[in-house]
């Protein structure tokens, strides 16, 4: 769950206000696109969201985490009940698929026969089976974005937050992958996917929230792109 | 922190040197390196300083007897009161006929015909712990009943004081800008060595791993490249050294300086190597990434 109370966001160093009073609450189990052109403030609130930054002034509450006030000691555990996935993948180069997705298990202190037993299961579930020993540049993009996606989950976040995740695919690609995200939302997470391509939107009936200049435009439950983007 | 979850960040540490085998190679290069740059400039200050006291210990004083005192038992009984002198390191006893047979060995044998050991004194041949302090222990000797005069060499023991005060304090300022110069580059190579690793740890950070999960395999990973740096340079230092003074004792020079040999510094150099191989590597790795951990 993620709320929002008039949260301001003004960068220091270059004294620019990124975000100006967002009222926002994403519930348990809901899908929510987040939209809105280049410099809106998208990557901002998923930053805060994240913990990356904190608020210049607001309220954030992130699964029962208050992230104005978070202890940095805290982040650790706050982060482990989200799964983040960005469009450039981020994979750790020399770690095969399935160390790449283990290691998120090691870091939460699990223990090997449930990292045997998890992580197979979740490569299943993003259709990677077979792909276990390769390389991330063995993959292609489509591939590579599923590894990110079994990262993601093999914790059993409460959350997923994706930023732009098909900004490297192609139109086919892009659609397997948002019904894989609408697959694991199915099951029970949450699912923010941070983006600006609106056909991918339109091609969803799901709650969209478009952010401009800072400030929420529109929050609309009717499941198209309810603002156009230049 | 479960037991298997050391065992693996461990194994990380150990896995990351061979993945990152260019810059594992570079810092443990520079370590070295620096080490044995370090080292040589003490070792050369030791055996400066070694050279320096040889001189200084053939800087002898003589204690003449008193001319009253004529049998050797009673001058030599002197000894006692002698060696009780603060600073005197060595007394040696030379009896008047001693004295005369070392003065005849310096000429010819018709020089010394019809001179008598009386003309020569009892005296004792006195070394001491600190030539520094001369000046205060010839008064003291001069004091002690039954001596009738002491001869030394002050103006040489405040030339050998001086030149080994300015070989120390030169050495020593060698050493401290050698050991911050060293530091320096060292850890400026493991930082170099973990900026490539940033998006690594960025990931880590994101996927909820505490600083002390990120930490443990770079201060493992930093903990082995120090101790293989420290090792390698000890082993070349040793190997560089004995070259250097066999070339230098079978040489020339090996006529006038005799060098310290390599084992009765072993230890110290041992030690001061893996310690700062150690502490470079360790703390070098845990000060590298502590900006990617603010995230």
């Amino acid at each position: 769950m993620v709320h929002m109370k008039n949260v301001r966001k003004v960068y220091e160093s270059s004294n620019t206000l990124a975000l100006d009073g967002i009222d926002l609450t994403i519930e348990d189990g809901e899908f929510v696109f987040l939209v809105g052109p280049s410099g809106s403030g998208k990557t901002t609130i998923m930053k805060l969201i994240t913990g990356e930054i904190r608020p210049t002034s607001g309220e954030i509450i992130v699964n029962d985490f208050d992230m104005s006030k978070i202890k940095r000691r805290k982040l650790p555990k706050m982060r482990r009940t989200l799964g983040v996935i960005f469009q450039d993948y981020r994979l750790i180069e020399n770690m095969n698929v399935y160390d790449n997705v283990a290691f998120a298990m090691r870091v939460v202190g699990a223990a090997n026969k449930d990292i045997k037993k998890r992580v197979p299961y979740i490569l299943e579930l993003v259709g990677l089976e077979g792909r276990e020993k390769r390389l991330p540049n063995e993959l292609s993009g489509g591939e590579q974005q599923r590894v990110a996606i079994a990262r993601a989950l093999v914790n059993n976040p409460r959350m997923i937050v994706a930023d732009e995740p098909t900004g490297n695919l192609d139109p086919v690609r892009s659609l397997e992958l948002m019904l894989l995200f609408e697959k694991i939302n199915e099951m029970g997470t949450t699912v923010m996917v941070v983006t600006h391509e609106k056909e991918l939107v339109n091609a969803f009936s799901k709650r969209v929230i478009t952010i401009d200049g800072g400030s929420l435009i529109s929050d609309g439950m009717d499941g198209y792109y309810s603002y156009e983007i230049e | 922190m479960r037991l298997s979850r050391y065992g693996y960040l461990i194994r990380e540490g150990f896995r990351s040197i061979f993945t990152h085998g260019f810059m594992s190679f570079a810092s443990v290069t520079i370590i070295m390196a620096c080490l044995i740059i370090m080292g040589s400039v003490s070792l050369l200050s030791v055996n400066i300083d070694a050279l320096i006291k040889d001189l200084e210990d053939e800087n002898e004083i003589v204690v003449f007897v008193d001319e009253e005192i004529k049998d050797t038992a009673d001058a030599a009984a002197l000894q006692g009161s002698i060696e009780a002198v603060p600073n005197v390191a060595s007394v040696q006893f030379v009896s008047r006929d001693d004295a005369m047979d070392r003065f005849m060995n310096q000429y010819d044998e018709d020089f010394g015909v019809g001179i008598d050991s009386d003309v020569f004194r009892h005296r004792f041949v006195i070394q001491l712990a600190d030539i520094a302090l001369m000046s205060s222990t010839k008064a003291e000797l001069e004091a002690v009943p039954g001596v009738a005069k002491v001869n030394a060499h002050l103006e040489y023991a405040s030339f050998f004081v001086t030149v080994r005060n300015i070989v120390s304090v030169v050495s020593l300022v060698l050493i401290v800008i050698l050991v911050f110069v060293s530091v320096f580059i060292m850890s400026n190579t493991i930082k170099l060595a973990t900026f490539g690793r940033r998006e690594e740890i960025a990931i880590m950070k994101m996927v909820g791993a505490s600083n002390g999960f990120i930490r443990l395999p770079f201060v493992v990973e930093g903990l082995v490249l120090g101790i293989l740096g420290g090792g390698l340079a000890f082993v070349a230092e040793w190997g560089l050294y004995s070259l250097v003074s066999s070339r230098l004792v079978s040489g020339l020079a090996g006529s006038f300086i005799s060098v310290v040999s390599f084992g009765t510094v072993a230890m110290p150099v041992f030690i001061v190597y893996m310690a700062t191989g150690i502490l470079v590597g360790a703390f070098g790795g845990v000060n590298a990434i502590r900006n990617y951990l603010k995230v």
